[in-house]
């Protein structure tokens, strides 16, 4: 019994690079203490990270699965665990567990369509890895459009990649948005929702969200305007989690448990859930 | 099936104490309660304990793993043992089938070890019902208290135990304690046939016999979601996780740290959904009031539970929540008012 | 058997939800059988017709509920209450935790109240137990019908009740009683005769039961805190799994010094813990001793009176004499 392998049990991973995306942002390198890749994973999965005596929380892995030497996670400040990560320097060791939850089926449902990437803020963090694998495998998909927009420039997660790498890529469009006017920006001024809608995408594609609460409900009523149906809109969603594996009872919503049977919800399938989230 | 007369039911605990930890309810002034024997510890006259006995296969709390941080470095220290073997005796149909229910989730794909390996090393000597209590409800969920599920199905009458084995691990056990029993004879059958029968008497007479949990179930979320009656039942819970603390059925649990000084343990330990910082994040609380709350415990045992577990539902009907709830607020007063109808 | 009616407290129910005086009760609900009467929110006569209860075993004390209740309202929320609730009344008063002129407060008059608890350790099955001649006539499934003078089913609290006078209300049906000599204090004589091993020994055994349901807490007229300290991470002694012995002590005695000189000794702790355990021991200890040092104080006795232990005078007992302990200062 002690042999098998433990769910709820970590491993160590060492903090190899920390780069600062934004005021409240911060994008962490891990690996095992090896050099090595923790573990695989899908798109749109998560894992746990924790720091001993702080605690543990669930993030979205942002790097791609095609990189297959490290993971990332961009996260945003903003409780006890995501201080403590933020205060950390390269080489820290935390623990990490997963992969968890089902990730985006890039294999099967997005496979072969046109894809629209709709974020909003750090909610760019679980659609970074989608993105990219659909980046590097760029045969498999059609043409790729990415709508962001965040508070401020300054607020732009991934914004050197997006500008260095995204934008130049052939066959991908990237539309960058910001709340309010501000000294040296000379892009769209406004919230994404109502970018989306002037931008007007065809409806031939798979829209996948992921922002706050209040954008994903008014971008996905400009979808349903444009004439997307909700079985083509994909979101991603975050509860409170402890265990990640479907057992403690956190994220429990109607039948479902985010953490497993999520995070990666088509949004007909969230209207099956009961209103509590 | 085998028999020991009840009077010596003490050489019977001997012996299988002498095997491994033999655990069973005591009287104590606070009630029955499950405590490990010991020469001359009797057997509670109770129907049932206070704390059901989930506790031995998911205890209020238990060290998860131990880390060594030094620096930058962390160490992850495995603590997991093999559990010992152990017996627990006289639990009832209602409990039986919570292990069922708490099967279903914690055996589930990815496997709970900690919980496994005490499942594994457990073995249930169950007792049939013979005085049900006017908070039992077991029939309202297919449970037969007169007849039990269990490794080793136990029925007692004024004079002698009977002891029935229903699996591999049972009939090794009573093989062990074979040159204290007996062995059953056609009008011992009868007599644990006469000992079932006063049983269902009995449990057909109880005030909520009737009790049925149809209507609830798998796929039922729209039906009872938004029903009115959540408002009145919820208005005077605490919030406090009595019940939830006391079910044998319920299972959320917390993860900790605590930092000893000497190094960092990690915990689990039982959560209540009827808490107020239960779902609560840094970003917000999807069930921001008592009746949301309220509301996911009974949903969660009525209906999404079945519909994610074949339609078993996660009540076993054991009354605790009748006689603990400090409000008297319980799944029983939920079920009927709940569908704008009274179910009698 | 209580003095006034199920019919007298609803006729005047009625009429204060007919003139407009209120738009809620707070009141007794019905349940299963006759002891597990829930407290409920009634919003017409109507309603109070068909659920309200008033037996022996309407032990609940509703000042704690004002807090929401008083808030959902433009108008005054009916409440009901026995002697010892307005105690608590009043103290949440003093604390400013509702507004006075919210509530339609009607005193009650209280003969004690039945322990379901009692009930179920005498017998398996109780299906029933109604008022009658001689006392409680109790329905069982395996012993028949047995009637029980009302005082072997009394709640310890209501054993050594403190007062059967009203301390508040606006009016009130039947008649008032008067402030008892009690013998609540005898027990917490005998917890200080015991040495301290003993003591400590008695404690450790009963609080070992503790299940860290927060029941106590939850019913507690004196635990209104909106956060409490047990439930904020942020706090740092945040815990909800009585992770040794000595965490459980903690919980306990951290909120007896919560609620000392608050505490109006209503016993809703010890009433609706699953466990047993006698809690209010704890805050009678607390009451002694602020009795013993700074002269007899009962919290909710008035409106706006300052605790002893929150008013500095003069006449104040040393710290050193205070660590000695009460009892050896009496």
């Amino acid at each position: 019994m002690t042999d098998m392998k433990e769910p709820l049990i970590p491993v160590v991973g060492v903090v190899t690079d920390i780069r600062i995306d934004t005021p409240d942002v911060k994008t962490f390198r891990v690996v095992t203490p090896e050099g090595k890749k923790a573990f695989a994973h899908k798109p749109g999965q998560c894992a746990m990270l924790s720091v001993p005596g702080v605690g543990e929380a669930m993030f979205s892995i942002t790097s791609s699965p095609t990189n297959e030497e490290y993971m990332e996670f961009s996260i945003k400040k903003c409780g006890c665990v995501t201080e403590w990560l933020h205060a950390m320097e390269v080489g820290q060791q935390i623990t990490i567990r997963g992969p968890l939850g089902n990730g985006f089926p890039v294999d099967t449902a997005f496979a072969g369509h046109d894809m629209l990437f709709i974020a909003g803020g750090i909610g760019l963090a679980p659609l970074r890895s989608v993105i990219n694998y659909c980046r590097h495998y760029r045969d498999r998909y059609g043409k790729i459009d990415i709508v962001y927009g965040s508070r401020s420039k300054q607020d732009l997660v991934d914004y050197q990649e997006i500008i260095d790498e995204w934008a130049g890529d052939e066959g991908v469009n990237v539309y960058l948005t910001i709340d309010r006017e501000q000294p040296e920006w000379d892009g769209h001024v406004g919230f994404v929702p109502n970018y989306v809608k002037e931008l007007g995408f065809s409806t031939d594609k798979i829209a996948v969200l992921c922002g706050p609460p209040i954008m994903i409900k008014f971008t996905l009523a400009g979808l349903m305007e444009l004439g997307f149906d909700k079985t083509q809109v994909y979101t991603t969603m975050e509860l409170r989690m402890k265990c990640g594996i479907g057992k403690c009872g956190r994220c429990n919503i109607g039948s479902k448990y985010v953490c497993k049977d999520g995070p990666v919800f088509r949004c007909d399938q969230l209207d099956e859930l009961p209103d509590e989230y | 099936m085998r028999k020991i007369a009840v009077s010596r039911i003490q050489e019977l605990f001997a012996a299988i104490a002498a095997g491994q930890t033999l655990y069973l309810p005591v009287d104590t002034k606070a009630g029955a309660k499950f405590e490990q024997w010991e020469s001359g510890k009797q057997l509670s006259s109770a129907l049932n304990t206070v704390r059901s006995a989930k506790d031995f296969f998911f205890p209020q709390t238990e060290n998860l793993m131990d880390f060594r941080v030094e620096g930058k470095k962390i160490e992850i220290i495995d603590t997991r043992r093999e559990s010992e073997d152990f017996v627990l005796f006289g639990v009832r149909a209602c409990d039986v089938r919570s292990f069922t229910v708490l099967d279903r989730v914690f055996l589930a794909e990815p496997v709970d070890t900690y919980y496994k390996n005490r499942r594994e090393h457990g073995l249930i000597m169950s007792m049939s019902c013979t005085r049900p209590a006017e908070t039992c409800f077991c029939g309202t969920f297919g449970i037969d208290a007169a007849e039990p599920e269990g490794d080793v199905v136990c029925h007692m009458t004024a004079d002698t135990l009977y002891l029935d084995a229903k699996t591999e691990k049972g009939s090794a056990l009573l093989e062990g304690l074979s040159a204290l029993t007996e062995d059953c004879a056609a009008e011992d059958e009868a007599a644990v046939e006469r000992h079932r029968e006063l049983s269902h008497e009995r449990l057909s007479k109880l005030p909520l016999a009737s009790l049925s949990a149809d209507r609830f179930g798998a796929d039922k979320t729209d039906e009872f979601f938004n029903d009115p009656a959540w408002k009145s039942l919820s208005e005077a819970c605490l919030g406090c996780g009595t019940c939830t603390f006391v079910c044998p059925t319920c299972q959320c649990y917390d993860i900790q740290d605590f930092d000893t000084g000497h190094g960092v343990k990690r915990f689990r330990c039982w959560d209540s959904c009827m808490y107020s910082d239960f779902t609560k994040m840094s970003a917000g609380q999807p069930r921001l009031t008592q009746l949301e709350r309220f509301r996911q415990r009974f949903m969660h045992k009525l209906v999404y539970y079945p519909t994610n577990n074949d339609g078993l539902f996660s009540c076993v009907g054991c009354g605790r929540c009748l006689s603990k709830c400090p409000i008297q607020m319980n799944i029983v007063k939920v079920m009927k008012q709940l569908g704008g109808k009274q179910n009698d | 058997m209580q003095e006034i009616t199920r019919e007298a407290i609803l006729a005047r129910a009625a009429e204060l939800f007919r003139d407009g005086t209120v738009d809620r009760a707070l009141g007794w609900r019905a349940g299963e059988f006759d002891y597990d009467v829930t407290p409920g929110v009634f919003t017409s006569a109507e309603e109070l017709e068909n659920g309200f209860v008033w037996n022996d075993f309407c032990g609940a004390n509703f000042s704690k509920y004002l807090i929401r209740e008083t808030g959902l309202t433009e108008k005054k929320v009916l409440v009901f209450l026995k002697p010892c609730d307005t105690y608590s009344f009043n103290q949440l008063l003093t604390e400013h935790r509702f507004a006075r002129e919210k509530v339609y407060a009607v005193g009650v008059p209280c003969a004690g109240m039945a322990d379901p608890r009692l009930l179920r350790e005498r017998f398996d099955g109780v299906t029933a137990a109604e008022s009658a001649e001689g006392g409680v006539l109790v329905h069982t499934l395996y012993d028949g019908d047995v009637t029980l003078p009302q005082e072997e089913l009394l709640a310890d609290r209501c054993r050594n009740c403190k007062s059967r006078k009203h301390v508040a209300y606006d009016e009130l049906l039947g008649s008032d009683g008067e402030v008892l000599d009690s013998h609540r204090f005898d027990e917490v004589e005998r917890l200080e005769r015991m040495t301290p091993d003993e003591r400590f020994a008695f404690w450790q055994n009963e609080l070992s039961r503790c299940i860290r349901c927060n029941a106590c807490r939850d019913v507690c007229p004196a635990c209104t805190c909106e956060k409490c300290v047990f439930d904020n991470p942020a706090s740092g002694a945040a815990n909800k799994a009585p992770s040794s012995s000595f965490e459980e002590q903690m919980f306990h005695i951290i909120r007896a010094f919560h609620v000392a000189g608050r505490c109006t000794d209503c016993g809703e702790c010890s009433r609706v813990c699953p466990q047993h355990i006698p809690l209010h021991l704890l805050n009678r200890k607390f009451i002694r001793d602020i009795d013993r040092f700074y002269g007899e104080y009962q919290a909710g006795a008035e409106v706006g009176s300052r605790a002893p232990i929150v008013d500095y005078t003069e006449g104040d007992i040393e710290p050193g004499q205070a660590v000695e302990g009460g009892a050896r200062h009496a």
